[in-house]
Order: C-alpha cells, then structure tokens, then sequence
C-alpha cells in the first residue's frame, strides 16, 4: 500500500516539473525582453532536470524508463496539477503562474528533505537549492510589475485573479495523504498550502496587487487524478511528436 | 596504481563551459575507489540537477579512465552526496575569477538570498554590485553589475 502511495507523490512531483517545463520552454526566443528569455528558458531546464530526477527513482521503483513514462503517456495518465499545462498566455500570466507555483514548490522541497523516504529526501534537499533561485526571479518580477505602471498592475491583477483557482488545485489532497504523512514521508499538502498562503502574501503585501480571502475562492481539482483542461494532450503531442517518430532510437 | 594516481590523472577533465577549471576542482568527483582487483569506481554528482554538460564530463571522466590504461571500471553519477558550491576548491575559486567569472560567496548552514545576490567584481574587486537576473548563459552563472566599473559580469552561482 505504501509503495503506491509513494509512486502517487512522485508522479505528482514529476509530472509537474515536466508540463510547466516545457511550458517554460515555449518562451525559449519570445522573451518580452532578453534576461526574461533566458529566465524561462533556464527555469524550463532546470525543470526537466529535476522531472529526470524522480522519474528516475519512480524507474528504481520499477516503474518504466523515464523516457518512456516521460513521452508515452496519455494526459489522463498524468498527475500534474491543472495549473502547470494551462497555455503560457500573455507574459502576466507566466510569470503569476510561475511566482504561484515556485513558491509552493520550494516549501515541497524543503519539507521533502526532511523526509522518512531516503531516495526522496536525497532529491529534494539537492533541487531546494536550485528552486531557490526561481523563487527569487518570481518574486522580484512579481514586486516591480506588481507595483509599476497602471497597465502592468492591472495586467497583473488580472493574471493572478485568472491563476489562483488553478494554483490552489496545486494542493489537492491524494488519497494516500494520511499515510503519507502517518508514515513521516510528506507533511500533506493542507500543511504546505498554509504556509504557501503566508509566503505569497508577504510578497504581494508589497505590491498594489490585491490578494482575496482564500476562503472565497473555489480551488480547481481534478489534475492529480488524471482530470485535464483541453490543453494537456496537444501539449504532449507536441512534446513527444520527434521522441515517437522511433522510440528506440540512439540519442 | 593508487587512488591518488587516478585523481591526478582526472586533473584533465575539465568543465566544457570553463576550461580553465577542472572536475577535481569543481568538486564534482565525489569519490574514487580501487578494489583490490583493480576495479575502479568514480563517484560523481551534477552541479545543477538539469546541467546538460554532466553526460559529456561523465563521458570525459570514462575516456580520460581508459586512456590511462584503466579498463575495468563504472562512473556512477547519483545525489547521495550532493554537489554545493562549497565544494569548489581554492584553486578552483582562482581560476574562475581568472577566467573572468565571480566565485561563489562560501556559505555556512543556509543559503539565503542575501548571499545569492552578492558577488565580488572579477574586474575590479568591488562589493559595490548588484544581481541583475538570476540566470545566465548556463544553468550554474547568475548575471550581475558592477557599479564602480560600470560592467556587467557573470557569477558561478552559491548553490
């Protein structure tokens, strides 16, 4: 029981490193100024990066090559939140998305570390680090356009009002949640969320930008059981169209 | 033939984007064993978990291996001792700023962001600089300014 609820964490790990990867990607050359390309684009890497990672221990685990499971399967095979595949947008929106989920990603990290799992503690205490610097990027991005100019306030508003149902989808409980944390291996994601809530209210307490009541909002579930917008499968299809041309070749 | 001989001969390889700085001293070699039968064993470890650059050292490290007439040996690459910029030698730390690249601000316990964004000039040795944007050319450089000399450089990153 406990292995599947192991697998269930990773995959939701996995999964959204590698949507909002390639995500990331698509600014790769569209960058509304230079640093910002490379930004998205250095993120993007370091996603798919740190998606190998537990792809790899899912492989250890006996799931398949991280290619395979990485390429080869349907969207509603994928666990990653909603909020990760939604098309990039405007640059607004990116960049909320981006500030919404580093935030929680780096709190997962950090308590990861910690974790009773070893091969799951040994990734994240290695990726916290890294997250660290997307966090700084979202948040200093978030800061000056968040209390720029009336069009990047008002752009801003209107990204974060658009991503916040998503981004609280990031926290859907699994069914193995109390297992999970009864077994020291994850905190659960009510824990995580709280202190996500504090995180990114702090920053946008510097901005003009007006956060709600999180109460107020209805979170959007259903990615971490295979439920996907209209978005996921053409976005795999794009992902995977060179990898399926002959997934035997030598690379 | 002693660990020390092989560590000697990794001295070599070098990272692909500074060539002035080798493996050994980007800490990135984590272990060398020899059994008694002659098997060698290299640990290593990625700086950056997406770095595209570790197949290619790794590949390095095994043709720098065979060329010193080791056949029987495997590189593992794994994060059980995972890569920090601590890691970095004092040697290593020279060459970089030879190189024209800030070394990383050594650390201890956290890292925070105080320590992200600060960088000594390699031009001009000033403290007086600022974090432009956390990314760079690759995944391990952050790009900065210097405002006595007015210009930008490149940090490797306090990871």
């Amino acid at each position: 029981m406990q292995d599947l609820a192991i697998k269930d964490l990773l995959y939701k790990l996995a999964d959204d490193q590698l949507i909002l990867g390639h995500r990331n990607s698509e600014w790769t050359g569209m960058g509304p100024m230079l640093e910002e390309d490379i930004a998205f684009s250095s993120m993007a890497q370091d996603k798919l990066g740190h998606s190998l990672a537990f792809y790899t221990l899912l492989h250890e685990l006996g799931e398949g090559e991280p290619d395979t499971v990485a390429f080869m399967r349907n969207a509603d095979q994928f666990h990653n939140c909603q909020l990760t595949e939604l098309p990039i947008g405007e640059y607004d929106f990116s960049l909320i998305r981006h500030f919404l989920f580093d935030n929680a990603e780096s709190l997962r990290f950090e308590s990861l570390s910690q974790s009773s799992h070893e091969g799951i503690a040994r990734i994240a205490t290695k990726l916290k680090g890294e997250v660290k610097y997307h966090v700084l990027h979202g948040n200093t991005m978030v800061k000056q356009l968040g209390s720029a100019t009336e069009e990047s306030i008002t752009r801003m508003q209107e990204a974060l009002d658009y991503a916040l149902p998503f981004a609280l989808g990031i926290f859907e409980p699994s069914k193995y949640e109390q297992e999970l944390i009864d077994a020291g291996i994850y905190v659960g994601e009510a824990a995580i969320q709280k202190e996500w809530e504090n995180r990114i209210s702090a920053v946008l307490a510097k901005t003009s930008l007006k956060l709600p009541d999180f109460s107020t909002i209805t979170p959007v579930y259903g990615g971490r059981y295979g439920q996907h917008t209209e978005h996921l499968q053409p976005l795999l299809d794009e992902m995977a169209e060179v990898f399926k041309l002959d997934p035997t070749a030598e690379w | 033939m002693t660990v020390e001989q092989i560590r000697e001969f990794l001295e070599e390889v070098k990272d692909p984007e500074i060539p002035v700085l080798s493996l050994n001293d980007l800490g990135v070699i984590t272990g060398i064993e020899l059994n008694p039968d002659g098997f060698v064993t290299v640990r290593m470890t990625p700086t950056f978990a997406g770095c595209p650059a570790m197949d290619y050292m790794r590949a390095e490290v095994e043709q720098s291996l065979r060329k010193h007439g080791i056949e029987a040996f495997e590189v593992v690459m794994s994060f059980d001792e995972p890569w920090n910029s601590n890691n970095l030698s004092e040697k290593g730390r020279q060459a970089l700023k030879d190189f024209g690249l800030a070394p990383p601000q050594p650390y201890q316990g956290i890292l925070d962001l105080e320590i992200l964004e600060y960088a000594t000039c390699p031009n001009c040795q000033s403290e007086n600089t600022e974090m432009r944007t956390p990314f760079g050319p690759t995944l391990c450089r952050s790009m900065h300014y210097c405002n006595d000399c007015r210009q930008m450089f490149e940090q490797f990153k306090p990871l």
